[in-house]
């Protein structure tokens, strides 16, 4: 059995007792084999010395087995680790951020404690699925739609902890702005609930975000400052229909004038659904290929080019072919007189880009019938699945798949210029660091002041190939932080890097971080490490 | 009272009487449908974007959804579950118990030839 850094043999032993008794013997797992288990399968450290593992697990089924979990740890300060569902894969799974941490498995915290269909929210534990909460509410036939990141098998609490994203409308895409009250176990083991929670019998927990005095949500988000045993989330009643509409523009200056337009258009609450970028030229069988027609030869030999040094080429081709150099496909949720309006009004508004066209998309009264959900992108409409872990899986394109992935995923400001300057950025940078060069990208739109970039970094098998992607990611976090763009999120491996980008006034945030951290788990015992913020004693063990 | 004593000594004979390697039981066969429609389905079940069953469908597996072969065996099944494969995980005993494995295992196998 590993035991973990800095605690004796003998109190470990001792802890691991009292953990048995606090959750019941059959839910503290220290066999090799059960805590194998809770490797991070997407590892970018699998199998070196330095993989993230635990020394083992503990399952806890109420908040007050948590409570007194965390007090035998911080008895005999063990680190311990909470995860939630433990499915944040790519992000670290359910393995520790410093190596040999105990972790505290919420996965059996899974009740739906109240879905409030009169006011639209609902509270849950940290156990609970995007699946679950879905079943539960498609069974109990509530009109409401939960706002689901790609994975369904993640937890909401989990997910909004690490400031996730999905696909609805805005209010909903940012899963951590859409929660609405918290309850914590902190390291000593007390318990408190923020917002309106903190007031005992509060009729408004879940309906008034930021209580009274200090709104502390956010300092239990991507932190180790508690452990989250309740959420609110706000949901979205269902809507009246589902339109789409595409609008694409000739030029690819063109696409400085479609972003601004864009922005205007979701900021003044025209559209309210996650847009979608695409470029229908270089879909053809280019950087953005996604299932268009093959390339003729002379787009063939225009692509085998930096793409840089073809942009009015590929303009000239573009206006040759009539295919919209970019496009943007916008989302509408509400009424469907007011969807088909707004659509109009947007395309009176992108009429201001010369030669811009329009194309109607898919239009829905809702709910969608069963046949119509196998036909849809399905977190566009509050439905969580697995689909997109077809971008690893094997295909004829991708005949020799790996074992998972990590994303580098900057922000970058909403713009068109943004968009450009970051292709040359990432372009240069995919040279000097021996990476697939990707000619062209394109941002996601899930927030609606800033675009987010999402390179996917293969994990493998192979270490060597797992050194060199490690120091090629940290090196675009370099590369990004000079031209002032910051990772959202990021793998246990690589979140003390983008922390140390963060440095404003020499490291002013991450010193109050750390100050906080010492004040409120002066043992340091819970999730050392994550987000870059460890506690003194390991700080001054590091040096 | 008297007849819930009967019930669980009655039971307790069968689990001591019972054959040590019966074929799983219509109970257990049915325990695992649930299990797997809960863990499995959505990757490995049938329609659209199921990346599992995209996964063995490119490799050439026929059937590629799991619920129609008839060639998996009980270890196999295990391993995948507890080593995971690629890029699907391996799931820990809080999400698929041992028992909701040993059903998942005789779901699978239901239709396997004696």
């Amino acid at each position: 059995m590993k035991i973990p850094p800095g605690v004796s043999a003998g109190d470990f032993a001792d802890a691991i007792k009292q953990f048995e008794d606090a959750v019941g013997k059959e839910w503290v797992f220290t066999s090799d084999e059960d805590v194998a288990l809770y490797r991070d399968a997407y590892s970018p450290f699998w199998g070196e010395a330095d993989e993230l593992v635990a020394s083992a697990a503990v399952a806890p089924d109420t908040v007050e087995q948590v409570q007194k979990v965390v007090r035998i740890a911080n008895h005999y300060k063990i680190p311990i680790y909470p995860v939630s569902t433990g499915k944040d894969l790519g992000y670290g799974g359910s393995a520790p951020t410093y190596s040999g941490s105990v972790v505290l498995d919420l996965k059996r915290m899974n009740r739906i404690l109240e879905v409030n269909e009169q006011n639209a929210y609902a509270l849950v534990e940290p156990g609970v699925s995007y699946f679950d909460l879905y079943r539960y509410i498609q069974e109990k036939g509530i009109k409401l739609w939960v706002d689901v990141p790609d994975p369904g098998w993640g937890s909401p609490i989990g997910n909004s902890l690490d400031r996730g994203g999905g696909y609805l409308t805005a209010l909903y895409r940012n899963h951590f702005d859409s929660h609405c009250g918290m309850e914590v176990v902190l390291a000593n083991g007390e318990l408190m609930r923020t917002g309106m929670g903190a007031m005992p019998g509060a009729q408004t927990w879940q309906q008034y975000k930021s209580g009274f005095g200090p709104w502390i949500d956010g300092m239990f988000s991507q932190s180790n400052f508690g452990v989250v045993t309740k959420m609110g989330f706000w949901l979205l009643p269902q809507p009246d229909a589902y339109l789409s509409g595409t609008v694409m523009v000739p030029k690819h200056e063109d696409l400085i004038p479609m972003i601004d337009i864009l922005n205007w258009l979701e900021n003044t609450n025209c559209t309210t659904g996650m847009p979608f970028l695409g470029s229908p030229l270089l879909s053809r069988g280019g950087p953005l290929s996604a299932g268009g027609p093959p390339p003729d030869a002379e787009l063939t030999a225009l692509l085998a080019k930096p793409i840089a040094t073809t942009l009015n080429e590929l303009d000239a081709y573009a206006q040759k072919k009539g295919v919209g150099f970019f496009s943007c496909t916008l989302s509408f949720y509400g009424a469907a007189e007011a969807n088909a309006a707004n659509w109009e009004f947007a395309k009176e508004k992108f009429s201001a880009i010369p030669g811009a066209k329009f194309v109607d998309g898919q239009s829905y009264k809702l709910p969608l019938t069963d046949e119509q959900k196998g036909n849809v992108n399905v977190p566009l409409f509050g439905i969580p699945s697995l689909r997109m872990f077809s971008i690893g899986a094997r295909s004829e394109a991708n005949p020799t798949p790996g074992n998972g992935h990590i994303w580098f995923a900057p922000i970058i400001p909403r713009t068109g210029e943004a968009i450009f300057e970051a292709n040359r950025v990432f372009t240069d940078a995919a040279k000097e660091l021996n990476l697939p060069v990707p000619s062209f990208s394109l941002p996601t739109c899930y927030w609606e002041r800033g675009f987010i970039y999402l390179f996917g970094f293969p994990i493998t098998h192979d270490i060597e190939a797992n050194k060199r992607n490690r120091a090629a990611f940290d090196r675009l976090v370099q590369i990004a932080a000079q031209h002032g763009w910051g990772e959202y999120r990021t793998a246990p491996a690589h979140q003390a890097s983008v922390m140390d980008t963060y440095s404003f006034n020499n490291h002013a945030l991450l010193h109050f971080h750390e100050t906080v951290k010492d004040a409120i788990d002066p043992n340091g015992i819970l999730s050392a490490g994550r987000y870059g913020i460890w506690p003194k004693h390991l700080r001054e063990a590091k040096g | 009272m008297k007849n819930a004593r009967v019930g669980l000594l009655l039971a307790l004979s069968l689990m001591i009487t019972a054959p040590a390697f019966a074929a799983p039981d219509q109970d257990q066969i049915e325990k695992g449908h649930k299990v797997y429609d809960k863990w499995c389905f959505p990757c490995h079940g049938t329609g659209l974007g199921k990346p599992g069953t995209d996964s063995l469908a490119a490799r050439g597996q026929k059937p590629a959804v799991l619920e129609e072969r008839t060639d998996l065996t009980v270890p196999a099944i295990k391993t995948f579950v507890r080593h995971g494969v690629l890029f699907m995980p391996m799931f820990r005993k809080t999400e698929v118990s041992d028992a909701d494995l040993d059903a998942i295992a005789a779901y699978l196998t239901r239709n396997n030839k004696p």
